[in-house]
């Protein structure tokens, strides 16, 4: 009988899984996750459940009946060592061998760890699990000062749930302004003022160079000299893909696992999705990108499906797009933001609720809004179909944004 | 438990019994419904779980809200009178029995 293992039980993992089953996959399916969790939503851990507001049953991805009524092996708890795609065997560290003969690799990333003297101090907590996320909301009770270290959706996100629990919290940042990879330099002041807004005191340009402490972080320590008193240190500094898998099977890898459109690797039978993934920006002119984000985990997920099931790919084109939410704003980002040379504002940011729609030699490749989800949503499928609304018409918000579609 | 009939875009029709507070959408995706993606959670922040509620339901799914009829405007599919995002349903034993059809494409 066929055998399709699946390593990562994430996003990308568990869409790869539903989708082969949804794809008429009728062979077995083995889905090996590191974590003991059943497989959760990641999004909410620096949002709404460490607020308080999602509890821990409430954003499993699918519940735990799903996987056997779909007979979906779930190993959690399970990490694979070792894959040979020769001989179809994969090695846990639990010492069991899984035979297969098609792969998917959803390893993800790991977070990038703050290597400065006092690293490893207590109370220093990484966000990227539901561990991190569970550790963070079990010493927030006694926390009254704390510095986020990286001035990222993570860090921000997170600094603005501990903002809300009436912490004093500094950002420090190292590049000259925040959310620098994601968002336009217009958006990066606004959520920085957005940050003020709310007491948080916002350091670019600066980074940690040490932490110092007993057994528990007292102070962090700054590259201008400064130094913070601190109970805790959140490190929200980015994340790097795991590989090890990918090297053992002689993959083409270039800081991802290189992966085409329909999510397959440089080996046949062996297909790959998710954060560990570098691709063809889907929007762009071949530039390869390594997207962090549930869209691009779950759309990459039914492609790599598609794709072990020999089915023609899908038509529909896919719009990169994720979003944050930081006190009562919600920040969505599509398209290929990176790439624009005019941004045109529509709405006001005084009220907290616009859209910049990003054009490139007059077309849109892009948009960031800041609660304005129709406006968004409007712009995302403008993307998916080509159209470009007349970037002189559309910052006049008494004209809905579909009538210029 | 009250009962939702989802007819999916490969035109398969999924009997489905739903807690009772959970929503359309989440019921779907809790059962692997095709065609229903629900990337956001059910923040309604991204319209990939549009459905049309079949027409002696509609009434009693409720009102819809001004950002989710914004939000059906950009949906991938035609926008029919009949279209929901299926997220902002709620199952209830007032809805024991309602069918939908999923949308063809969601963005």
């Amino acid at each position: 009988m066929s055998a399709i293992l699946v390593v990562g039980a994430s996003h990308a993992g568990i869409h790869a899984a539903a989708s082969l089953r949804e794809g008429g996959y009728a062979g077995s399916i083995t889905v090996v996750g590191a974590e003991d969790h059943l497989p959760y939503h990641r999004p909410p851990l620096s949002k709404d459940y460490l607020l308080g507001v999602t509890e821990r049953d409430g954003f499993a991805l699918r519940p735990e009946a799903f996987y056997a009524s779909r007979e979906i092996e779930l190993r959690r708890g399970v990490r694979v060592e070792k894959v040979d795609a020769t001989s179809g065997t994969a090695t846990t560290d639990t010492g069991d061998t899984l035979a297969f003969d098609r792969l998917v690799l959803a390893t993800g990333a790991r977070v990038r760890r703050l290597d400065v003297p006092g690293g490893g101090l207590d109370d220093v907590v990484h966000m990227r699990d539901l561990d991190d996320a569970d550790r963070l909301k079990a010493l927030l009770p006694g926390v009254r000062r704390a510095v986020v270290v990286g001035g990222g959706f993570i860090g921000l996100e997170s600094a603005a749930v501990l903002a809300r629990n009436g912490v004093t919290v500094t950002v420090v940042e190292a590049g000259d302004r925040l959310l620098g990879r994601a968002v336009s330099p217009e958006l990066s002041a606004w959520s920085a003022d957005l940050h003020r807004h709310h007491g948080v005191e916002v350091r670019t340009g600066c980074a940690v160079s040490a932490l110092e402490g007993e057994t528990t972080v007292r102070q962090a320590v700054l590259t201008d000299g400064g130094r913070l008193d601190t109970d805790l240190v959140v490190v929200g500094i980015g994340v790097e893909p795991r590989l090890e898998l990918a090297d053992q099977l002689g993959l083409a890898v270039d800081g991802g696992i290189i992966v085409d459109a329909q999510a397959r690797t440089s080996a046949a039978g062996i297909v790959a999705a998710g954060d560990a993934t570098v691709q063809p920006h889907p929007l762009g002119d071949g530039t390869m990108v390594r997207l962090e984000s549930v869209q691009n985990a779950t759309d990459q997920a039914a492609a790599a499906a598609w794709s072990l099931l020999g089915k023609a790919p899908r038509t529909q084109p896919v719009v990169p797009w994720f979003w944050s939410d930081q006190y009562d704003a919600k920040l969505q980002m599509a398209g290929a933001p990176s790439s624009h040379d005019r941004a045109v504002l529509r709405g006001s940011p005084a009220d907290g609720s616009f859209t910049h729609l990003l054009y490139r030699r007059g077309v849109l490749v892009g948009a960031e809004s800041v609660n304005a989800p129709a406006d968004f949503v409007a712009v995302r499928r403008a993307l998916a179909t080509g159209a470009s609304p007349d970037p002189d018409r559309v910052s006049d918000t008494s004209v809905k944004l579909k009538t210029l579609l | 438990m009250p009962g939702v009939v989802y007819f999916d875009p490969y035109g398969e029709e999924h009997r489905i019994d739903a807690d009772e507070g959970q929503s359309v959408m989440e019921t779907a995706v809790a059962n692997g419904v095709p065609g229903i993606v629900g990337q956001c959670g059910g923040s309604l922040a991204c319209a990939s779980c549009h459905v049309y509620v079949h027409d002696e339901w509609l009434a009693r799914t409720g009102e819809v809200s001004e950002m989710e009829d914004d939000m059906l405007d950009g949906a991938m599919a035609e926008r029919r009178p009949q279209s929901r995002l299926s997220c902002q349903i709620r199952m209830s034993d007032d809805l024991d029995g309602l069918t939908v059809e999923v949308a063809p494409e969601q963005l």
